[in-house]
């Protein structure tokens, strides 16, 4: 039996059809802003890959929520990312092998697969006293970025903090933090969130592996296919904004009848992502429609730039 | 001198952290434990509007998320002598319940169990004996030959790739790992199944709280969810929550005790002397009278003796820790600087660790699952004192064999399966309340101009503290004492060792070059090195008094 096959009854095994899962590709490929003539292409990318292509995860100044929120990928579930899809060299929060062991592999992966893997950085790194406020086995996350990041062939950055230094950057920044791209001074493609929809990174590795090149971004490094329209452009609440339909207290009548929040401080319209349509949790809901406003957590110091959060911008 | 070995890092955390033991005759006879990551958010709160605080601290860790979203809100609700309405408080519990749940799945299938299960010996098992196994021991729902076959045929295939992704270079083949191939099929499979129950369970902090990880419904005041309070949404989460706890019990605790009952040696390793716990999951209004899972603490361990915890009492010493000198201080007094310079890291003698030390009364004392069901215990808790029994039971071993790394993981399982009952009520009295017509879930406020307040909770990890002073309307001061710095502390100045270096010593070790001993008691605390350090604002060093609640 091909690979092929075998994936689809691994799914059928699960409960899910080839019907649903035409409906996921559906769903990615609609998200990526590809034609549907994409669909059996993107499926193709899961069920049967040539061979798996190698990624190094980078844990830097962070809080593990971005490794998480990939965890709770579903089409692909994150074993069938491990162990049939991608090769995950190299990851702290996953991995068997601690200590030299991991430091090894860490060598190992970095030997073959030199100029071709894909790296994944997530969390900022600090920049003040040499780097000297975040260590793994004793070297800087500075010093370990600059060794791995330019022998990518690809470096995404998972996570408001990789992308633009995130919560450790906030004023007063005590650690000289910075993001990825900004420290060691090059581009990278950037999924900021905090943390992201992993629908986001799964669309940006799939683009990669179907049409050999990362997707179209803006001029920040950040896929257009996820973040090129605004929040509030794509909100199921806009129609009350329109007609001037606002909450203007939490708990209100208003509240319940899930009027617009843009006087609660929503960040909606400042803020470039695709929250209301992908949502999270596979398609389960997101802050706004849990009666929160966005507070922006996509977009470049919004430790800064958006707060307080709970006054109108 | 023994041989000292370092661990650096140690994987399947979260955070960076870094062990050093000095080994001796096959055993280890001392320890330190160190974090290798300073952020500071407290530095960045200062000057901020404290009703944004819960989205800063929550990113303090996104395993531990949610967690001090909760304390926080917690602490400003206090400072603004605001009191939920009911509907919040069980909202609240719920979706902490809910953390629970999924972070001790994850703890123990993705973070823990591959210092016991060996995935290269399950290659080796045979499938029809696997199945007999898992039929014996487990309730799970998938099974059968044909199935771990093909569990069994997804490893080979990935093996043979010669791809092993973050299976290689482990410590496959150890003398210390001790189960039959069979029951490492059985515990892979599981592994499988768990990674993807996990990602369900997470959609709880969804459904009612936008997202996981990092849920977005917390107000001070109450919570924002209004609108999603209907009966499909409520059935919904009630049925994930079955979902998952029909997994706890069919399958995560009878694997617990699978696996226990081919490591019982581990039940007098690993162990620590003094335990501490807040407590929480509110049921009424009165604090700490009200909690679930109650507060206290036991020194010496003994159980007969279960104090009730005077926050007073806590102090953070910071004499090996890379910050500026001073005497240890209660959190309110804090007065600490980060050292502005590269540090350097002196285990012996010297600064080692980005961690302070949290004491209580002056000795160091353990927190999270252990802890907590040890209090419970002694209390006589009518849902996890028959649950220890049970366990204890069924391995045949005593209660002292609940002082070690053992004890210490068995907990974690036991509170799960308390918690995941529990949390189906709390959801029932969410229904029962919106049907008796009360559906308010939020409590407005005026911000006072100034104002303390303290939230003491216990999460997945432990006792979890946050203290907040406003002036003038803005955080004039935060601080917080998580769980993983009360048990991966540096030593303190009178040079007691935290928790996880006492637990480390006489622990054995088969071959010092691959220390998975080591990890097996370092894992057994869950540690999170993100959350534990941080610093205490160096420009308030006022002395007040504390409400105790």
């Amino acid at each position: 039996m091909d690979k092929k096959e075998q994936f689809y009854q691994r799914l059928e095994q699960r409960g899910v059809s080839r019907r649903d899962f035409m409906r996921y590709c559906t769903f990615l490929t609609a998200t990526m802003g590809l034609s549907a003539s994409f669909v059996p292409k993107v499926a193709e990318v899961f069920a049967a890959p040539k061979q798996r292509p190698p990624v190094i995860w980078l844990n830097f100044g962070e809080c593990t929520g971005c490794t998480e929120a990939m965890l709770r990928t579903v089409y692909p579930y994150a074993d069938e990312l491990v162990l049939e899809i991608l090769s995950v060299e190299y990851h702290e929060t996953i991995m068997a092998a601690a200590g030299h062991q991991a430091e090894e592999q860490l060598q190992a992966a970095l030997e073959k697969h030199s100029g071709k893997f894909i790296c994944v950085a997530e969390g900022a790194i600090p920049t003040k006293y040499n780097g000297g406020y975040g260590r793994i086995g004793g070297r800087t996350f500075l010093e370990i970025a600059q060794e791995v990041i330019p022998q990518a062939a690809a470096t995404i950055c998972i996570g408001t903090c990789a992308c633009f230094g995130g919560v450790p950057a906030a004023k007063p920044n005590p650690g000289g933090y910075m993001g990825v791209g900004q420290a060691l001074k090059m581009k990278t493609i950037n999924i900021p969130g905090c943390p992201p929809n992993p629908v986001n990174l799964v669309g940006t590795i799939v683009n990669y592996l179907l049409l050999g090149k990362l997707p179209a971004v803006d001029d920040m490094g950040r896929p257009l296919f996820a973040y090129g329209k605004t929040i509030h452009d794509q909100c199921p609440r806009r129609s009350h904004f329109e007609n001037e339909e606002f909450v203007e207290e939490f708990g209100s009548k208003e509240a319940a009848l899930g009027y617009c929040l843009y006087k609660m401080g929503c960040r909606g319209p400042e803020t470039y992502n695709n929250c209301p349509v992908a949502k999270f949790n596979d398609g389960t809901s997101w802050p706004v429609e849990a009666g929160h406003p966005c507070i922006g957590c996509s977009e470049p110091d919004f430790w800064d730039k958006m707060t307080p959060f709970y006054e109108e911008f | 001198m023994g041989k000292r070995i370092i661990v650096d890092p140690i994987t399947r955390i979260e955070g960076h952290l870094r062990i050093e033991v000095e080994i001796e005759g096959g055993h280890v006879v001392d320890a330190w434990s160190s974090g290798q990551m300073f952020r500071g958010i407290e530095m960045i709160l200062k000057g901020r509007d404290p009703r944004d605080a819960h989205h800063f601290v929550q990113r303090s860790c996104g395993v531990c998320t949610y967690v001090h979203a909760i304390a926080s809100v917690r602490a400003v609700d206090d400072a603004f002598n605001v009191k939920i309405p009911k509907n919040a408080r069980l909202i609240r519990n719920m979706l902490h319940g809910a953390q629970y749940l999924h972070d001790h799945l994850v703890h123990f299938y993705h973070l823990h169990a591959l210092d016991w299960v060996d995935v290269v010996s399950a290659l080796q098992a045979d499938p029809q004996k696997t199945a007999a196994l898992a039929d014996s021991v487990s309730g799970a729902d998938v099974g059968g030959a044909v199935y771990f076959k093909s569990v069994q045929q997804r490893l080979k295939t990935f093996v043979e790739s010669g791809q092993l992704g973050p299976f290689a270079n482990a410590y496959w083949g150890h003398s210390a790992y001790k189960l039959p191939p069979e029951a490492n099929l059985m515990a892979c499979a599981h592994y499988i199944e768990a990674l993807r129950l996990q990602a369900r369970t997470a959609r709880l902090h969804a459904i009612f709280g936008g997202k996981n990880p990092h849920p977005q419904s917390l107000v001070v005041g109450g919570v924002t969810c209004q609108a999603s309070l209907t009966a499909d949404h409520i059935a919904e989460f009630l049925y994930v929550t079955k979902e998952t706890q029909a997994f706890v019990k069919n399958v995560y605790l009878p694997d617990l005790l699978a696996v226990a009952s081919f490591y019982k040696d581990w039940g007098g390793i690993g162990g620590t002397r003094n335990f501490l716990a807040y407590g929480d999951f509110p049921l009424t209004e009165k604090e700490p009278e009200s909690l679930y899972l109650p507060r206290g603490v036991i020194m010496k361990r003994d159980l007969g003796k279960v104090d009730m915890v005077d926050q007073a009492k806590i102090t953070e010493d910071v004499t090996r820790s890379w910050y500026e000198p001073g005497s240890p201080k209660h959190p309110y007094e804090g007065e600490t600087k980060p050292l502005a310079e590269d540090p350097k890291y002196e285990p012996s003698k010297g600064k080692y660790s980005w961690l302070k030390a949290p004491r209580y009364d002056g000795a160091s004392c353990e927190v999270g699952p252990l802890a907590r069901v040890l209090v419970a215990y002694g209390k006589g808790h009518k849902d996890i004192k028959p649950l220890v029994d049970k366990a204890l039971t069924q391995l045949s071993i005593p209660a002292t064999a609940l002082f070690s790394t053992l004890g210490r993981t068995a907990a974690r399982c036991i509170e799960t399966v308390a918690i995941g009952d529990a949390l189906q009520e709390w959801t029932m009295e969410l229904v029962e309340n919106i049907k008796s017509g009360d559906t308010k879930t939020y409590e407005p406020y005026e911000i006072p101009e100034s104002g303390r307040g303290v939230g003491l909770n216990d999460v997945p990890r432990g006792a979890l503290g946050h203290w907040v002073d406003v002036k003038d309307k803005k955080i004039h001061n935060y601080q917080y004492v998580v769980p993983s710095t009360w048990n991966l502390s540096p030593r303190d100045g009178k040079n007691q060792r935290s928790p996880v270096e006492e637990a480390l010593i006489g622990t054995p070790i088969a071959d010092p070059k691959k220390p998975l001993e080591i990890l097996r008691t370092v894992h057994s605390f869950d540690p999170c090195i993100a959350c534990a350090v941080h610093v205490i604002d160096p420009h308030s060093n006022e002395v007040y008094k504390v409400n105790v609640i």
